[in-house]
C-alpha cells in the first residue's frame, strides 16, 4: 500500500465553512501562525524554485555563484531541452505508460469490483479477501522474479512489461475503493431496471457506470500518478532492455540525462524542471477532480 | 457513505451479500456464472500471475544459487539448490545488517520527528487563514513530484559547490558547509532531511483533514471552562486526531521499510554501501546489477517478512489502544 492511496481519504479543508477560533478574545497567535505558514511554504517550494531558476542560468554562472539569481536570464537551456527529441521521447513514453496503466486499471478493476459488489455467489467473500491481501505484497518484494518472469514472457524491455504489472499491483487499492462505491448504489435501482427488462450487464453499463464515475476518477488519478512517478519497475524492465534511452519514461530519462551531462549543471536543472512541469500541472487539474469526485460521492 | 470518504483503513469484508429474494430463474444462473467468469477473470489472472506468482517465485528462487537471466530448467541442475545458504549469507553480511538498521533508523526518525512536526504545524494552521488554499497547494508540491525527480533536485542542491553550501556561505555560516551526500557520517541524515521535505506536506494535509473531523463544540466547552489553547490541543484535539495519526504512522512505516527510489538516485553507489544502503537498494544491487537473482530473492523474502511483522505488530498495538479508548469512553 502506498501513501498515495490516502490522498483521497480526507476531505479538503477549505470546502468547509471556516472554523471560528474557539471563544478567545484577541488572537495573539495570528502573526506567529502566518510566520509558520510562510516558513513551511518557503521550505516546501524553495528547492523547486531553485531548480527552475537555475535552469535559466548558464553553467558558468552557476559555478561562479551557485546561490545567485539569473542575471542575465538565458533561455538556451530550456530551448535546447525543448528542442531535443530525447525529452519529448521521454514524455511520450511516460504518457504511454500512464495512459495504458490507467485505462487497464479502470477497466479491469471496475469489472471485478462490479461482480464482488453486486453478484451473489459462493466464494465472493474469498475473492475480495484475496484482492485485499494484495496490499501485503509490495512491488519491491516481487520485483526481481517479476523481471525474470517478463523475460520468459518476452515482455522484458517493452512498455507492456511495465504496464501489465503496474495494473496488477494497482488492483487491490482499486477494488477496495470501488467495491463500497458500487455497493452503495441502492438495490431498488437495479430492481427497477430489471423490471423494465434490462439485463444485469445493461444495468452495469447504463446505470452503475455513470453513477460510479467519481470513484472511477479517483482510482484513475491514483493509477496515473503512480505510473507517472514510478521508477523501480522501469529501472528493472526498461533500462536493462533494448529500448533506446530516447524512449525511456521520464524518471529514468532524467536520471540518465543527469548522469551523462553531470558537468553541465544548468542543462540538468533545465531538464529536471521541465520534467517537473507535467506532474505539477496534472496535480493542479486533478486536485479539483478528486475534490469534485468526493463531493459528488457525498451528494450521491 | 463510501470507503473513499472514511479515513479508516480498508474495509475487511466485501459487505453484506446482495439482497436475497430476487432470485433469478435457472437459465439465468448459468448466465450469471459466465458473467462472473468473464468479468472477474482478467483481474484474477493479472493479480495471480503478476502479484502472487512472483512473490511465490521469490521464495523458491531464494533457495537456489542462480546465474543472471537464467532459464527455468536450470533450477534442476545439480548444485543449484543450496537450501537456506542465501539467508545465512544475508544475515552474515555486515552490509545487509546495516541496511536493515538504516531502514529502522529512517522509520523511527520519521515517526518521532516528522509526526510531531506535522501535528504541530497542522494544529497551528487549523484556523481561518488568508491564502489557505494557496498554502495547501504549496506545501503539497514536494509530495506530488516523483521521488526520483525530487531526489535529483536535492542532489544538485547538495553538491559541494551547490546551492545549499553557497547559501550557508552567504549567510556567514560557511563553517556548516558539508559534503552532504558524499560524507558517510552524515549522508543518512541528509537523506532523512530530503524525505522529510518530500513527505511532511502530505502528513500536514492528512492531519488538517483529520482535524476537520474533530467537533468544535468540545474545544469551545473546554475554553469556557478555562482551558488554555495548549490544554485543549493536548487533552481534546490530539486524542481525537488519533485515528488519523495512526493511519499516517502506518503509511510512514511501510514507506520507510520499502525505501528505494530516493536512496538509489541521490546517493552514489560507493557512499550508499557505506552509509545509506536500505534493504530494497541492497536487493536490487545484488539481485539485478550484481547478477545474483537467488541471493536477491532471499533479501526480498526477508524484506517481506520484516514488513509483515511490523504491520502485524503495529496493528495489534494500535488496535489495543483503540479498544482501551473505547472502554474508558464507555465508563465515563
Amino acid at each position: 500500500m502506498t501513501a498515495t492511496t490516502s490522498i483521497t481519504t480526507g476531505r479538503p479543508a477549505d470546502d468547509l465553512p471556516p472554523r471560528r477560533t474557539a471563544g478567545r478574545g484577541i488572537d495573539w497567535g495570528q502573526p506567529f501562525v502566518y510566520l509558520v505558514a510562510l516558513v513551511v511554504a518557503a521550505v516546501a517550494i524553495g528547492p523547486v524554485l531553485y531548480v527552475f531558476l537555475g535552469g535559466f542560468r548558464t553553467t558558468a554562472d552557476l559555478n561562479a555563484d551557485p546561490a545567485g539569481l539569473p542575471d542575465p536570464w538565458t533561455l538556451a537551456n530550456w530551448a535546447s531541452v525543448l528542442g531535443s527529441e530525447r525529452f519529448w521521447g521521454n514524455v511520450l513514453a511516460s504518457v504511454i505508460l500512464a495512459v495504458g496503466t490507467t485505462a487497464g486499471v479502470v477497466i479491469v478493476g471496475i469489472m471485478a469490483a462490479f461482480v464482488i459488489a453486486r453478484y451473489d455467489f459462493r466464494g465472493r467473500q474469498g475473492l475480495y479477501t484475496l484482492f485485499t491481501a494484495g496490499l501485503m505484497f509490495p512491488l519491491t518484494v516481487a520485483a526481481l522474479p517479476l523481471t525474470l518472469l517478463l523475460r520468459t514472457l518476452g515482455l522484458h524491455g517493452s512498455y507492456l512489461g511495465v504496464i501489465i504489472p503496474s495494473i496488477a499491483f494497482a488492483l487491490p487499492t482499486t477494488i477496495i475503493i470501488l467495491v463500497p462505491f458500487l455497493r452503495a448504489i441502492p438495490d431498488e435501482l437495479e430492481e427497477a431496471a430489471s423490471i423494465d427488462g434490462t439485463s444485469r450487464i445493461g444495468f452495469f453499463w447504463r446505470i452503475l457506470l455513470p453513477l460510479s464515475m467519481p470513484g472511477l476518477v479517483t482510482v484513475g488519478v491514483l493509477a496515473f500518478v503512480g505510473s507517472w512517478n514510478g521508477y523501480l519497475l522501469p529501472l528493472l524492465v526498461i533500462s536493462t532492455g533494448t529500448l533506446p534511452q530516447e524512449l525511456w519514461p521520464l524518471p529514468l530519462g532524467v536520471t540518465q540525462f543527469s548522469t551523462q551531462y553531470s558537468q553541465d549543471t544548468a542543462a540538468v536543472l533545465a531538464y529536471t524542471s521541465l520534467a517537473m512541469i507535467p506532474a505539477l500541472a496534472f496535480f493542479l487539474v486533478a486536485e479539483r477532480r478528486i475534490v469534485g469526485g468526493l463531493q459528488g460521492a457525498v451528494k450521491g | 457513505m463510501t470507503a473513499t470518504l472514511q479515513p479508516a483503513g480498508p474495509a475487511t469484508t466485501a459487505g453484506p451479500a446482495p439482497t436475497p429474494g430476487r432470485r433469478r430463474p435457472r437459465s439465468s444462473a448459468a448466465r450469471q456464472r459466465i458473467e462472473i467468469v468473464l468479468l472477474v477473470g482478467p483481474a484474477l489472472i493479472l493479480f495471480l500471475g503478476f502479484v502472487i506468482l512472483p512473490v511465490i517465485l521469490a521464495a523458491v528462487y531464494s533457495l537456489y544459487n542462480l546465474p543472471p537471466a537464467f532459464r527455468w530448467e536450470q533450477l534442476a541442475e545439480p548444485d543449484r539448490f543450496i537450501g537456506l545458504a542465501n539467508y545465512q549469507r544475508a544475515f552474515d553480511s555486515p552490509e545487509f545488517v546495516r541496511a536493515i538498521g538504516n531502514n529502522f533508523i529512517i522509520l523511527f526518525a520519521s515517526l518521532l520527528i516528522q509526526g510531531p512536526l506535522a501535528i504541530g504545524i497542522a494544529l497551528l494552521l487549523n484556523r481561518p487563514l488568508r491564502g489557505r488554499t494557496a498554502l495547501r497547494l504549496l506545501i503539497f508540491v514536494p509530495y506530488v513530484l516523483a521521488e526520483v525527480i525530487a531526489g535529483l533536485a536535492w542532489k544538485l542542491l547538495l553538491q559541494p559547490s551547490g546551492g545549499v553550501n553557497a547559501m550557508l556561505e552567504s549567510l556567514g555560516l560557511g563553517f556548516l558547509q558539508q559534503n552532504w551526500l558524499a560524507d558517510p557520517s552524515i549522508a543518512l541524515w541528509t537523506l532523512f532531511w530530503i524525505l522529510t521535505w518530500k513527505y511532511l506536506g502530505f502528513a500536514i494535509i492528512l492531519m488538517l483533514a483529520g482535524l476537520q473531523g474533530v467537533p468544535e463544540e468540545l474545544a469551545e466547552a473546554a475554553a469556557i471552562d478555562g482551558a488554555s489553547w495548549w490544554q485543549i490541543q493536548r487533552h481534546i484535539t490530539i486524542p481525537l486526531l488519533g485515528p488519523t495519526i495512526r493511519i499516517w504512522a502506518f503509511l510512514s512505516m511501510i514507506g520507510a521499510l520499502q525505501l528505494f527510489d530516493m536512496v538509489w538516485v541521490t546517493v552514489a553507489p560507493t557512499v550508499r554501501g557505506m552509509a545509506t544502503e536500505t534493504m530494497a537498494t541492497y536487493m536490487v544491487q545484488q539481485g539485478q546489477f550484481a547478477g545474483q537473482p537467488g541471493y536477491g530473492s532471499a533479501i526480498a523474502v526477508i524484506l517481506f517478512f520484516i514488513s509483515l511483522a511490523v504491520a502485524l505488530i503495529y496493528q495489534r498495538l494500535a488496535l489495543r489502544r483503540d479498544l482501551a479508548g473505547a472502554v474508558t469512553r464507555g465508563v465515563r
